[in-house]
Parts: structure tokens; sequence; C-alpha cells
């Protein structure tokens, strides 16, 4: 590991304060289970680390005042979230988080820190960059892991979040912070990522000095209930990312779904909102049929690489069994 | 989902007339503005460490001097200035387990944790969690042969203690589940796991 400097401020204006607008100067520290093995690596070399998780802001979570959404601080660690009586409605959450299979990540990841995770990509974690070489490292090397979706620019990596596909899904809005307190920007979470065009841009629009201090989730309406699933199609049981993910929010009325939102994950550069997929639902009582055609045309526009073909398959059953699951016609998965 | 059409910051939008942006951003900035309101002096401030630094770990129950740098793990502490060696460094990136060690009761993993981020925790490393229940998961695992070249039993031993104290009575597939985040290369998981059965089984001590 090269050296830094190191800061633990205790208030998100220090936090701002800290943090450098020049891109890789400074970097920003939540539990570390991703960031210090990329310090090591000297994947990223910045000259000072701001640790966020004692942040006072960045903790807990809150009712939105005038109601109608929570707020889930970006410092809160995955089981805090797991144990919480507000978030019990949000199964997709508890799915993906149970999913991640591992007490130890789940005690030291951070929700910010989930959601920012950098990519897995082999190219990008030994040092070719996030693009690998404008694309042609992955392009002409072993692409099997990488993104079936959305690549034909130099971005070919997966988003690594595994959280993400399911916040999306039950519409969570991401609170975006900086470079000053006062700057503050509510995106749909699905928004909060990009696919980078060039080596300047990261895989988030987060700007260097700028932090997630908030997820925002629309509060469970009881009039409007939402059944929510996901499911990660895996090599195995141990700490590795998933082949192909998928999670779905279906607003389910005297058996009919009135609204429905289906997100692909480990597919392409961003989660993949499947919208096709998702109208496919609407209208209609879910069933082994519907589900099947939602998962066909969910991966229907797939682009896959010269090795990755694969995955198309496995992104199509994982979206067939989010939406079974989430209906309450199957079970299965990691999460059980 | 935004494919970037330009290299211009995308945030770009944030002017000073303009810094709320998006529904719900004069909500959610109320929520910051109200959490953690109570006036509390910065512990760290603002301060920014740089070079060494003398720092004082709470480690099995004692208070140690370590002489730090920022990018010090307390791994590197806990093995090279402690002597505790029974954490093991095993994957740079903590994906074996093997360090894992409990951080204010929390398994975590001490490769992936920078010293100066634990200052103010307590941390109990495999040499005290094992005294735990008069030793009853070492003993276990001896009882049930659950290791072979034992580079992987410390970390398993501390995460087995942190999973029993929160489901004292798993089932077979809890523990299967629970206890994924550890990796045995010499593939002793079948040992492992009734050594926690019998563990389970055993009630309180256990
Ligand atoms: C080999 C390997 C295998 C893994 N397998 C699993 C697994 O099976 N299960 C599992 O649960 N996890 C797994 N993970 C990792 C884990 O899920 C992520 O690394 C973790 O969620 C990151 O959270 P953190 O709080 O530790 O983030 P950090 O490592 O501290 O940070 C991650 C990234 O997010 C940025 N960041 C953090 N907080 C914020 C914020 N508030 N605003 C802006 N940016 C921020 C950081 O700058 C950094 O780039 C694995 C990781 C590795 C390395
Ligand atoms: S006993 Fe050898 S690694 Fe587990």
């Amino acid at each position: 590991m090269n050296n830094f400097a190191y800061a633990q401020p205790r208030r998100l204006e220090s936090l701002l304060a800290l943090l450098s607008p020049t891109p890789g100067e400074t970097e920003v520290l939540a539990g570390g289970t991703d960031l210090v093995g990329l310090l090591r690596e000297r994947v990223l070399t910045p000259e000072r680390v701001v640790n966020v998780c004692d942040v006072e802001e960045l903790q807990g979570v809150h009712e939105v005042p005038e109601g109608g959404a929570l707020a889930l601080g970006a410092a809160m660690r995955l089981d805090e979230l797991h144990e919480h009586p507000l978030l019990e409605s949000y199964t997709a959450l508890h799915q993906a988080i149970c999913g991640l299979r591992s007490l130890q990540y789940q005690a030291q990841s951070t929700l910010g820190g989930e959601l920012c995770r950098r990519p897995r990509c082999w190219y990008f974690r030994a040092g070719h960059g996030l693009l690998a070489d404008g694309g042609r490292l992955i392009r002409e090397g072993d692409n099997r892991y990488h993104a079936i979706f959305d690549n034909a620019g130099p971005a070919k990596f997966v988003s690594a979040s595994r959280l993400a596909p399911a916040l999306i899904a039950l519409d969570a809005r991401a609170v975006l912070v900086g470079p000053e307190p006062e700057y503050l920007s509510v995106v749909p979470l699905e928004e909060l990522y990009q696919t980078p065009i060039d080596e300047s841009q990261r895989e988030t629009i987060l700007q260097p000095n700028q932090v997630l201090a908030q997820i925002l989730l629309p509060q469970a309406d009881a009039s409007a209930a939402v059944a929510s699933a996901a499911y990660e199609v895996r090599h195995g049981e141990g700490p590795d990312d998933p082949l192909a993910a998928a999670a779905v929010s279906l607003q389910i009325e005297s058996g009919v779904v009135r609204q429905a939102k289906l997100v692909l994950g480990q597919v392409a550069p961003t989660p993949r909102v499947a919208d096709t997929a998702s109208r496919l639902l609407v209208g209609h009582a879910v069933d082994q049929l519907r589900a099947e055609a939602a998962g066909r045309a969910a991966v229907a526009d797939a682009t896959p690489l010269s090795r990755n073909e694969y995955k198309v398959q496995l992104a199509e059953v994982a979206a067939t069994r989010a939406i079974l699951k989430a209906a309450g016609l199957a079970t299965g998965g990691f999460d059980e | 989902m935004k494919q970037s059409t330009s290299a211009s910051p995308p945030a770009s939008g944030f002017t000073r007339r303009k810094f709320l942006q998006g529904s719900g951003a004069a909500a959610a900035a109320t929520v910051l503005a109200t959490t953690g309101g109570e006036a509390l002096a910065d512990h760290h401030g603002d301060e920014v460490i740089a070079g060494e630094t003398t720092i004082t770990l709470h480690v099995n129950g004692q208070n140690r001097q370590a002489v730090v740098e920022p990018r010090t793990t307390l791994l590197e502490v806990l093995r090279y200035q402690f002597e505790l060696t029974g954490a093991k460094p095993v994957s740079a990136d903590g994906s074996s387990g093997a360090s894992t060690v409990l951080i204010d009761g929390k398994p975590m993993m001490a490769s992936t944790l920078l010293a100066l981020s634990v200052r103010d925790k307590k941390i109990e490393t495999v040499e005290s969690v094992s005294q735990r229940n008069s030793g009853a998961v070492p003993a276990a695992f001896v009882e049930y042969d659950a290791q072979q070249c034992g580079f992987c039993t410390p970390g398993f031993v501390v995460a087995v203690r942190a999973f029993l104290d929160k489901n004292p009575n798993a089932s077979e597939a809890e523990i299967r589940a629970g206890l994924n985040g550890n990796v045995c290369r010499c593939g002793t998981y079948a040992n492992v796991l009734q050594a926690v059965i019998a563990l389970v089984k055993g009630g309180p001590r256990g």
C-alpha cells in the first residue's frame, strides 16, 4: 500500500471539507471491505483517505418530514439495515442482504460502500484502468464475467452492487451531498449510475468531493402493498459475486399486477431497469408463463461478448425466478 | 442508467441558487440537518493524520499502544506488534475470513480494517474469543476433527462464536448459510458443520 493521510470526521461538513475536487486525490472509506484491498493493490493511490463511518448525518433510519419516505443513512452497516424494524416490509432488500451470506461482510459493509463498490472486473483490479485500455483488453481477452448489455462503448465491466437492483426495484432515491453541505441533490437510484465513456469518469455520477449521504425509500402504503424479491445466480455459496441477478417489485391488487419494476444486476455497467419486461407484467396475473415471457423480454436485446453468451440465459432465469418469488409462486435462492 | 454524453460533470447543475435538486430534496435536507443535531465535539475532528502516530487500541480487555501509519491494517498491528498471531493474513481483500476478529462484538476482517479506524472500539481476537464459554468452540473443533492444516481455524472459531451468540438454536441450513464468509482450503467444511451442530445441541454452554 502507498502511504496516505487519514481523517475520520464526525460531521458531514468536516467530511466534505476534507475531500478534494481533483479525481483520485482523495478516496472515501466506509467499511473498507472493498477500498482497503484496492489501496493495497495500488489500483487506487489517493493522497488522503477520509473515513465516513462516524459521520453523524450518515447514521440511522429516519422518517422524512411530510411522510412518504424513510431516509437510510449511507454509513449504516448491512446487518443494521437487515435488523431494523422500520424496514421489515422491504423483502427484496432483505433477500439481497441475506444473499451475501457472509457474517463478516454483513457486519462490516455499509450501505453507501455497497452501492458504490467498484467493479470486480479483473482487468480493473489488475491495474489496467476501469475501461481496460478503452475496452480492448476485455473485447479481445477473457470477458466471461463482463457485460452482456450496454457494452458497445469502452465500458464493459458489470456494476458490482448487490443491493442496487433490489433498491432500484423498490423505487429508492439517492441523496448526494457536496461539495458543500448545502449542495444536495436527490436522484432516482438508477441515475446514480452511469456508463463511463473515458477514464476521467467513474461508474457513478458522484463528483470526487461529493458523497452518497442517504437512500430514500418510499414508505410502505397499506392500501397498495408492494411485493418484492431478489434472485441471484451464483457459482456457489461462498463470498463470490453473482453471474446474473434480478430484483422486482410488484404492486398486486385483486390478483392483478398494477405496477411492476424489474431490474437486472451483474449484466451491464449499470444496474439495468427492464422496462419492456416490466410492462409485460402490468394488467395481468403472474403465473409461470407470464414470468417466463417477462424473463425472455428482459434479455431480448442482449449483446454478449465473445465468451459470455451463457450469461444471457442466466439473466433470463434470474428475472423469471425473481418475479415468481415476488408473487409467492416460487422459493429458492441464496437468501434462505 | 444514464449514458454520459459529455465529459462535463453531470452534477454541474449545482449552483448557489439551485442547491436543492430533485423531488424530496428539501425533506432530505431537513433530515440531514436534524440528524445527530446536538453540537457534539468532533472527536477526531478534522484532524488529518499523516506519517507515524502512536495510538491506543483496546484489545482483549487491555489498552495497548501501537505505532501506526494511516495505511497500517489492524491485522498488521495484531500480528507484528501485539504478537497476537491467531488472525491470519490469507487474502488481501478479506474474502477468506481468516483474519476475522470481533469489533464491538461484531465479526469483521482485520485485514481490511485500518488500525486508525478502530481506535475507539472494543477489539477481541481469537486468543480471547476462543476462551469464552469454557473454550467450547475449540473443544468442539478438536472433538469433530474440524481442521487439517489449521490455517483457517482461528477465523472460523471467531465466526462460529459470533454466529452462535446471535443464533444459539441455528438449524443445519442456517449454519451452512451463516458461515459462508470463511474459506477452508483443506475442505474441512463437513467437520466444521458437525462441530457447530454439536455446539447448538450442547445448549447454553455452546
Ligand atoms: C473478493 C471479494 C469478495 C466479495 N464477496 C462478497 C460477498 O460474497 N458478500 C458480500 O457481502 N460482499 C462481498 N464483497 C464485498 C462487499 O460487498 C463490498 O466490498 C462492500 O459492500 C463495500 O462496502 P464497504 O462499506 O466496506 O465499502 P468500502 O470498501 O469502504 O468502499 C467501497 C467504495 O465505495 C465508496 N464509498 C463508500 N461510502 C461512500 C459514500 N457514502 N459516498 C460515496 N462513496 C462511498 C468508497 O470510496 C469505495 O470506492 C466482496 C468483496 C471482495 C473484495
Ligand atoms: S484446515 Fe487448512 S485451510 Fe482449513
